[in-house]
């Protein structure tokens, strides 16, 4: 589904230059949860923006269901469209009420009618637990309903993968249940999923393989058993004995 | 809890304020023996204009028939042909019978016309208008390209705005008629429209280019993410967002033009400021006029901020 083969990105800027991404090759296959840690800094969300073409990378290939993104002749907007992308700081359209934020993209992305956007955004927005939202605006919902609404807006595409940012950061800590809950449901119904996340539980128990990245390498990957029980590597070591 | 108690206090002391300019302005133009006409000025929004009437063909005046006012004069010709004119029953110069030559005059009508502070004021109103629009389009558009990845869309806009932004209004108005003007056969009132529109098009660029900016970069990433293309997100997510926070000082924007355009009556466009000019020139009534023309001009900006006002309220229900 996801094949990322020596992907570079490098930022430059006041006269250094930081290599974000450091040759970093994965492969996804469809139905998998992977799930990438790593410190701060490490160029997790870097390599998580580079999947899906926000960040543009200096070398390397991500091909998305057969369709390379380093290729100038792939068009980049509809590879977007099939991978829903949620958002540290959910994104929301302010300017939209909840049904509307779920249904635009589907308009007039996808070509639908009023009438079945509109239906399948009251479909998802039920799925995530929030149906009586559906007319407000964003900002009169709570952190961890935002974040829902905005993993609804993603699925509204019909995504074949979604890509997470650290969902559940700008969270408040009671908040941050009812979202992993969605996301360990979407893993239940097979999504292709990569989640850049903090949370270590949701690793555990969710993800079928971790990548452990740091200095914008892929130090260590594996089952989440081998990681959390034996890691290999020094620097994931000393990373989990760090967050655990 | 103390400011409220002692607000009155501050009121008075501000009507006070004002009362005494007040009667200081009233006193110095005592001192210099002006003679006051405001009598004079109602006659200059509307007047009542005479048409006069004539006949248009030799002939003779078969029938005058005389009902509220108004006296309707049958007219035939020697050769058989019919007419009726009505003209006000005070103002007949002719009677039954009366033999007459072509454009002998029957009589007069009168009608309520607009005067030249009106016909100024319209002058004014299309005029910036008709600019604020165009001041829209080519900012919007300049606003874009300043943010454009295209060196050369960036160039030249940020040429456009400097020169616009570094020279004055007036210098840009006579360049814009007696040069270009020249040059390719422009009316005074494209000309004028046209300089009027390019000025403000500039400082219009600069509103629109910030308001996108302050936009945070995550609503063009969201939308980008969900497969739309620059062009879709622009207008379905950013401009729609930018235009509710571009809102005021775009009003300001357009106030300042309404003011500015008083500048095109030197290329001898007839708005208000100049109908003023000529009207003062005729009454000498210098200080009723211009005190006239700025309390319309005052009218115009205030209804329009106040429109404004209300629209920041409906487009702030979704904060």
């Amino acid at each position: 589904m996801i094949d990322a083969r020596n992907v570079v990105k490098v930022f430059t800027g006041r006269g250094q230059v930081v290599r974000a991404v450091d040759d970093v090759s994965t492969t996804v296959d469809k139905g998998e949860v992977v799930v990438i840690i790593g410190p701060s800094g490490s160029g997790k969300s870097t390599f998580l923006r580079c999947l899906n073409g926000l960040e543009i990378f200096d070398s390397g290939h991500v091909v998305i269901d057969g369709k390379d993104l380093a290729n100038r002749k792939t068009d980049l907007n509809k590879v977007r469209a099939e991978v829903g992308m949620v958002f540290q700081q959910f994104n929301l359209f302010p300017h939209k009420s909840v049904l509307e934020n779920i249904a635009l993209a589907q308009r007039i992305v996808r070509r639908r009618g009023g009438d079945e956007a509109t239906e399948k955004a009251r479909l998802l927005l039920q799925k995530v637990g929030i149906p009586e939202k559906e007319n407000e605006y964003p900002s009169r919902l709570s952190g961890g309903q935002q974040q829902r609404v905005a993993i609804a807006r993603a699925l509204a595409m019909d995504p074949k993968v979604m890509l997470f940012d650290e969902p559940t950061s700008a969270l408040d800590p009671e908040m941050v249940g009812e979202v992993l809950d969605v996301m360990k449901q979407l893993a239940r119904e097979g999504m292709t999923m990569v989640v850049v996340t903090h949370e270590m539980g949701f690793a555990r128990e969710v993800a079928d393989r971790v990548l452990f990245m740091d200095y914008g390498k892929l130090v260590e990957e594996g089952t989440p058993e081998h990681f959390f029980t034996e890691p290999r590597e020094e620097r994931t070591k000393l990373f989990l004995n760090q967050v655990l | 809890m103390v400011s409220t108690q002692r607000l009155w206090l501050w009121k008075l002391l501000l009507a006070v304020i004002l009362i005494g300019m007040a009667a200081g302005t009233w006193g110095a133009v005592n001192r210099i023996d002006y003679t006051w006409r405001w009598n004079r000025v109602p006659q200059y929004f509307f007047y009542q204009a005479e048409e006069s009437h004539q006949i248009p063909f030799d002939g003779q005046v078969s029938r005058i028939i005389n009902a509220e006012g108004t006296s309707t004069v049958t007219l035939t010709s020697e050769s058989g042909e019919v007419v009726q004119v009505a003209v006000g029953t005070d103002t007949l110069r002719v009677s039954e019978g009366e033999d007459l030559f072509e454009d002998d005059t029957i009589g007069f009508t009168t009608e309520w016309s607009l005067g030249p502070l009106m016909t100024g004021l319209w002058t004014t109103l299309w005029l910036s208008a008709g600019a604020s629009v165009l001041a829209l389009i080519i900012g919007l558009l300049t606003g874009l390209a300043r943010i454009s990845k295209n060196y050369t869309l960036r160039g030249m806009a940020a040429i456009y705005v400097e020169f616009i932004r570094g020279t004055p209004l007036l210098v840009q108005i006579f360049i814009a008629y007696f040069f270009i003007g020249t040059v390719f056969d422009l009316s005074r009132n494209v000309a004028g429209m046209g300089a009027l529109a390019i000025f403000a098009g500039a400082y219009v660029a600069e509103i629109v280019r910030a308001g996108i900016q302050s936009i945070s970069r995550g609503q063009m990433e969201a939308a980008r993410s969900l497969g739309m293309n620059l062009i879709q997100a622009m207008v379905y997510i950013i401009l729609p967002q930018a235009f509710k926070r571009i809102l005021p000082p775009l009003a300001g924007q357009f106030i300042s033009l309404i003011k500015d355009s008083s500048l095109v009556s030197v290329i001898a466009i007839t708005d208000l400021t100049k109908s003023g000019r000529e009207i003062i020139t005729s009454t000498f009534a210098t200080f009723e006029i211009w005190l006239t023309i700025a309390a319309m001009y005052l009218i115009i900006t205030s209804v329009l901020s106040q429109l404004v006002f209300y629209m920041e309220r409906r487009l702030s229900i979704s904060d």
